[in-house]
């Protein structure tokens, strides 16, 4: 009878229900829209710099994080490098050897960032095979190179065009060397798309006179949530005196942080949503309660219980909030999951504009459950507070005044 | 005949603070069993009053109202629903009904809140229907009905938790004669055949006619008791 009573009293007014209904829908769609943008952004960009960059875990010699420069190299050791391999939830190691050097093409000449890989490692960690565009793929002792295409456009080289490298070495040696282009790449990341130059790890150790030695060692693992886990128990092979172990928000501090930023002022707007939505359910909540007062007091007055009336009342705002809840989310569902698979990319001007910014152009959406629960939760934990008005109205009504006409 | 209602000294003040109003103004009175007594007077005089006081659905300033034996002056809350539900009946002047409800769930609602089978409480309510004239309209909302076809669903309501009494304020007030004559006999008829104490407050002469005992208020004050 309750859930009788309840379901009926919501359609005795259909168009005030309606409404109500019909605004937490909304609200429960443009929350989840404006959520799935948000996260999926963020993990855009996490991916970009994080999976397909630093890796959510690496390994230096103590001090090189804070100096980046060749000579806080560290002697490349396979032996503690597989017992790493073999903690849980590490996929895969990959060694690195990053300097900076002048990049020289014809008349035009452009700093820029060359990293010495393991070329099949590195692929299980940045999937770098996926984005050439041109050329081929390095192998393990290749003498070329790999030009991001940003460089490349820079200096106007193209595959089979040869590039002159000169920088300093370890410890001050001289490094020049001729280095022919096998493939461009393109990255999303702006930051390393005009400036990354890809060569074999050999190479890279014989173009530094750095034989043997790495600067860097990034780790592929299952779960990004298991970083502090696996850091603290690399700490323990890699000792904290002569290495550095960092996980992924300790290499990328800086979009860490934007990102913080970005996702406060984003449950701001979020918030601001929610106290729109609940002034309007608040609303439907005191005309719902002042307009049956006579009714509450002739149930009171023939012996239904407060807790009774205040049931069905509860009852009725579940329901109207659960429909609200259930198709706001059952709407936002094919419109997120379409713009999960087709991500929006910014036409050519804006494009420039924002990867000025060091960000991709493009808003990626997410489809995380937690999206849609979020809004679940906040719609019902607001609906059940705003309830607390018919509630405590029931429990202080004078059955005799409320039918005194 | 036993006692049912017992009103001893009832006084209720409002305004206490300000400009005290003597709704009732010690009044002493006593229902038997099986009556069918009117409460008659001017607007003002203190019917309602007198009639939420005996219902227990408002407490007096002073004296004791005992039902069955019970002082229910001083009943909590929460025992005084439990206590209405399960020994008074009420028919109220208008919009009596459960809007969302038909005629049968209004009748059946009381029924529900005492707990009772379903089977019961479905013949229960189909009997009191069809002995108050209406059970051709069983399955119709309060909206389909008219104003004399609602006060009696309102009636059968108020019979279906076989209560000790039932209580009815000015329930004619919105009717029109005939609809008045129609409830009147039926609430007679109820009173006759289930032995169905009735006590209504009126100062419709139709209905005083109607009733074998009359209670006439003045200010606050019984001013003359008759039986017929």
């Amino acid at each position: 009878m309750y859930t009788t009573l309840a379901w009926r009293n919501i359609w005795r007014n259909k168009r005030r229900s309606l409404i109500t209904i019909l605004s937490i829908t909304f609200a429960v769609l443009l929350a989840c829209v404006m959520r799935s943008m948000q996260l999926g952004s963020y993990h855009r960009m996490i991916e970009n710099s994080v999976r397909f960059y630093t890796g959510y875990i690496q390994i230096h010699k103590e001090g090189y994080w804070k100096d980046k420069v060749i000579d806080n190299s560290f002697s490349y050791d396979p032996e503690k490098l597989s017992e790493v391999n073999q903690l849980k939830g590490v996929q895969t190691f990959v060694p690195r050897l990053e300097s900076f050097a002048l990049s020289s093409f014809k008349s035009q000449t452009k700093g820029a960032l060359v990293m010495g890989i393991d070329p099949e490692r590195e692929d299980d960690l940045t999937r770098v095979k996926n984005k050439l565009v041109e050329g081929e793929y390095l192998k393990s002792e290749d003498e070329g190179i790999l030009l991001s295409q940003g460089l490349a456009t820079y200096l106007k080289a193209g595959v089979g065009d040869t590039l002159v490298l000169l920088g300093q070495g370890y410890h001050g040696a001289n490094a020049a060397g001729l280095f022919p282009v096998k493939g461009i790449v393109k990255f999303a990341m702006p930051v390393q798309n005009n400036q990354l130059v890809y060569m074999s790890l050999k190479k890279a150790q014989w173009f530094y006179a750095a034989d043997q030695l790495i600067t860097s060692v990034a780790l592929v693992i299952d779960d990004p949530d298991d970083a502090p886990r696996i850091t603290s128990e690399i700490t323990k092979i890699f000792s904290k005196e002569s290495y550095e172990v960092m996980d992924w928000k300790e290499l990328v501090p800086d979009l860490v942080q934007s990102i913080e930023l970005d996702n406060i002022s984003g449950r701001i707007m979020l918030w601001i949503l929610y106290l729109v939505i609940g002034f309007g359910m608040f609303g439907t909540y005191l005309m719902m309660t002042a307009e049956r007062q006579y009714e509450f007091g002739v149930m009171i007055s023939v012996g239904m219980k407060r807790l009774q009336l205040q049931t069905i009342v509860l009852l009725e705002i579940t329901l109207m909030t659960s429909i609200g809840v259930l198709t706001g989310i059952m709407l936002s569902l094919p419109v997120l999951t379409y713009f999960y698979f087709n991500p929006i990319y910014f036409g050519a001007e804006a494009a420039k504009a924002i990867e000025k910014f060091g960000i991709e152009a493009v808003y990626a959406f997410s489809l995380d459950p937690v999206i849609f629960t979020n809004q679940a939760y906040a719609i019902f934990i607001m609906a059940i507070v705003l309830a607390g008005y018919p509630i405590w109205s029931i429990h202080k009504m004078k059955p005799v005044e409320s039918m005194r006409p | 005949m036993s006692t049912i209602i017992k009103a001893t000294n009832v006084s209720k003040v409002y305004h206490k603070t300000t400009i005290p109003v003597h709704a009732v103004n010690n009044l002493t009175l006593s229902i038997e069993e099986g009556e069918f007594t009117a409460i008659v007077g001017p607007s003002g005089c203190g019917k309602t009053t007198l009639l939420n006081i005996l219902g227990g659905l408002d407490q007096p300033t002073e004296g004791k109202v005992e039902v069955g034996g019970i002082d229910i002056s001083n009943m909590k809350d929460s025992e005084l629903i439990d206590f209405r539900l399960r020994n008074i009946g009420f028919v109220f002047q208008a919009y009596n009904l459960i809007p969302v409800l038909t005629a049968l769930e209004n009748v059946e609602f009381i029924m529900l809140l005492q707990k009772r089978s379903k089977k019961e409480r479905y013949d229960r309510a189909m009997e009191l229907l069809e002995q108050m004239d209406i059970s051709d309209k069983a399955n119709s909302k309060p909206s389909q009905l008219s104003g004399g076809q609602q006060q009696r669903v309102a009636v059968a309501r108020a019979l279906a938790s076989k209560p000790r009494f039932i209580l009815a304020d000015e329930p004619t007030a919105n009717l029109d004669s005939t609809s008045t004559s129609n409830l009147l006999d039926l609430m007679a008829k109820m009173n006759k055949e289930q032995k169905a104490t009735f006590v209504f407050s009126t100062h419709d002469q139709r209905v005083m006619d109607k009733a074998r005992r009359i209670v006439t208020l003045e200010d606050g004050t019984i001013v003359s008791d008759v039986k017929r």
